[in-house]
């Protein structure tokens, strides 16, 4: 299976002598749907922001698609739905508009939107269901489907790599559970690579084909379910 | 009013610029940085100075000391690890103090600054129009073309950032836009108030609009409105045209809050 995400003996930290991350090695195989979990303050948010290439580790090196991923030449092809995504500004963006911000990269940076980037926008709105709310102002929707919609702006963009930091901040357990009913969806039908990255893996445990818990190191890798029952207390995650 | 042709001169003058600081503080106000215009304003006065010093026209020294320091107001958030405030604090002061040395030092303290600090729209020549209406409109086109992008940064910065949008070179776009629209408005608002006009007209339309875009538009419109209309009353009233420009748009914000609180929003 060709790598999307090759990470090789990674240690990073933010000043000299820290240690938020000490010899990662992890290799995600294009078409996976993979959780990465973990305790807050595990790295897990590190570990994607150096896998998007958005940090260069301190040592050992990132690849994506076989690329140095600080110097990823095909950006575009990423989809990111940072951390406790919110929307900026105050002014009332629309769905529609917030949508359309994914045809950024892909459609082109100057002038308006053309007519295809337009109609792929509003399949991206339809495949989260958000149709009869696309032209109402984010802001007015629940937390699930506001992440909906950040979801809908990365799927926009046809991403072939989508990485969801901690999707569920904030969001109701029903939303939680079809949030995960929808990447499975979007993993099935598209062939997407998506990394669902959350401190807690409970409503993507059935979807996902393999799990990665990340506590500085990385401490199992493999199917939810060879996951030793000790993992499943939460108060074992967390120490 | 119409008669006079400083009134016609000034009316041009204040739509130019009741246009385009609305256009181009929307994206500062919407990135929480409204006090730019403000950080550029300062430096824009050490321009005037230098230029009163230098013997040159204070207008391009202001716009060439507008455009520095609006570039080193980003460069200083973005790469300096300053916190946005505190550029713009640094940027601030320097601004006004080196303003005050270079007035000092061309023995020019009893120059007449009022002009430069809170605008003299009413002595705005025929050639100063065409300079306004053709950098206002670069300044406008610059922002049509750019809207999707600087408007998909307002919206997630990080996720245009991993999908490899150049979003440095679009924030000093946005800072060399600041810089040619407080150049510009010093004529009509003054360098003390210059910010005022990028800012109230947004925060009006932000009460009162459904969407980003109706918002910039609502914004431009507001501000539009509130020059002609700032313009008029002063005519009529013998008021500073400057301050009751301001007075009208910081009202407008007023009527949009009321209007906006009885919707429910």
């Amino acid at each position: 299976m060709p790598l999307a995400v090759e990470l090789e003996s990674v240690s990073f930290g933010y000043r000299p002598g820290q240690r938020v991350l000490e010899g990662v090695d992890l290799k995600l195989g294009e078409g996976e749907f993979v959780a990465v979990a973990g305790p807050n303050g595990g790295g897990k948010t590190t570990l994607v922001r150096i896998l998007l290439g958005l940090e260069r580790p301190s040592e050992g090196r990132a690849l994506l698609y076989g690329e140095p991923a600080h110097r990823f030449s095909r950006r575009r092809t990423l989809g990111y739905l940072a951390q406790r995504s919110e929307l900026g500004g105050d002014a009332p963006a629309t769905v529609r508009e917030v949508v359309s911000a994914g045809r950024l990269a892909a459609g082109g940076l100057i002038g308006p939107l053309r007519r295809r980037d337009r109609e792929l926008a509003a399949e991206a709105i339809a495949r989260v269901g958000l149709e009869e709310y696309a032209d109402l102002p984010v802001r007015t929707l629940s937390g699930g489907m506001q992440q909906r919609a950040f979801i809908a702006k990365a799927l926009a963009g046809e991403p072939s790599l989508l990485v969801l930091d901690e999707p569920t901040t904030g969001v109701d357990v029903e939303s939680q559970d079809s949030l995960a009913a929808l990447l499975d969806g979007l993993h099935s039908d598209l062939g997407v690579t998506i990394v669902y990255v959350s401190h807690e893996f409970g409503a993507v445990e059935r979807f996902v084909q393999r799990l990665v818990l990340v506590r500085r190191s990385i401490v199992f890798d493999g199917p939810p379910s060879d996951l030793p029952g000790v993992w499943h207390d939460p108060s074992h995650v967390h120490a | 009013m119409l008669e006079s042709e400083f009134m016609r001169l000034a009316l041009g003058a204040g739509a130019v610029v009741g246009v385009l600081a609305p256009a181009v503080g929307f994206f500062l106000v919407q990135r929480r940085q409204s006090l730019t215009g403000d950080g550029i304003g300062h430096v824009a006065f050490a321009g005037v100075a230098a230029g009163i010093l230098l013997d040159v026209a204070p207008v391009l020294t202001a716009l060439v000391a507008a455009i520095l320091g609006g570039i080193a107001i980003e460069l200083l958030r973005s790469r300096g690890g300053t916190a946005g405030d505190q550029a713009l604090a640094l940027v601030f002061y320097t601004g006004i103090a080196l303003g005050v040395v270079l007035i000092s030092a061309a023995g020019a303290l009893n120059v007449d600054l009022f002009q430069y600090l809170f605008g003299s729209i009413l002595t705005v020549t025929r050639s100063d129009f065409v300079v306004i209406a053709a950098l206002g409109a670069v300044g406008l086109a610059v922002v049509g073309l750019l809207y999707r992008p600087l408007a998909g940064i307002v919206i997630d910065e990080e996720g245009a950032r991993v999908a490899g949008v150049p979003i440095g070179a679009l924030n000093i776009a946005v800072a060399a836009l600041a810089a040619v629209t407080v150049a510009l408005s010093m004529r009509v608002v003054g360098i003390l108030l210059v910010a005022a006009l990028m800012v109230l007209p947004v925060s009006a339309a932000e009460r009162i609009a459904w969407s980003m875009r109706s918002t910039l538009a609502l914004a431009m419109a507001i501000g539009l409105c509130s020059s002609l209309v700032g313009l008029t009353v002063s005519y009529y009233a013998d008021l500073p045209p400057g301050g009751t420009i301001v007075l009208v748009a910081a009202g407008a914000y007023a009527v949009c809050s009321i209007v906006g609180s009885v919707r429910g929003r």
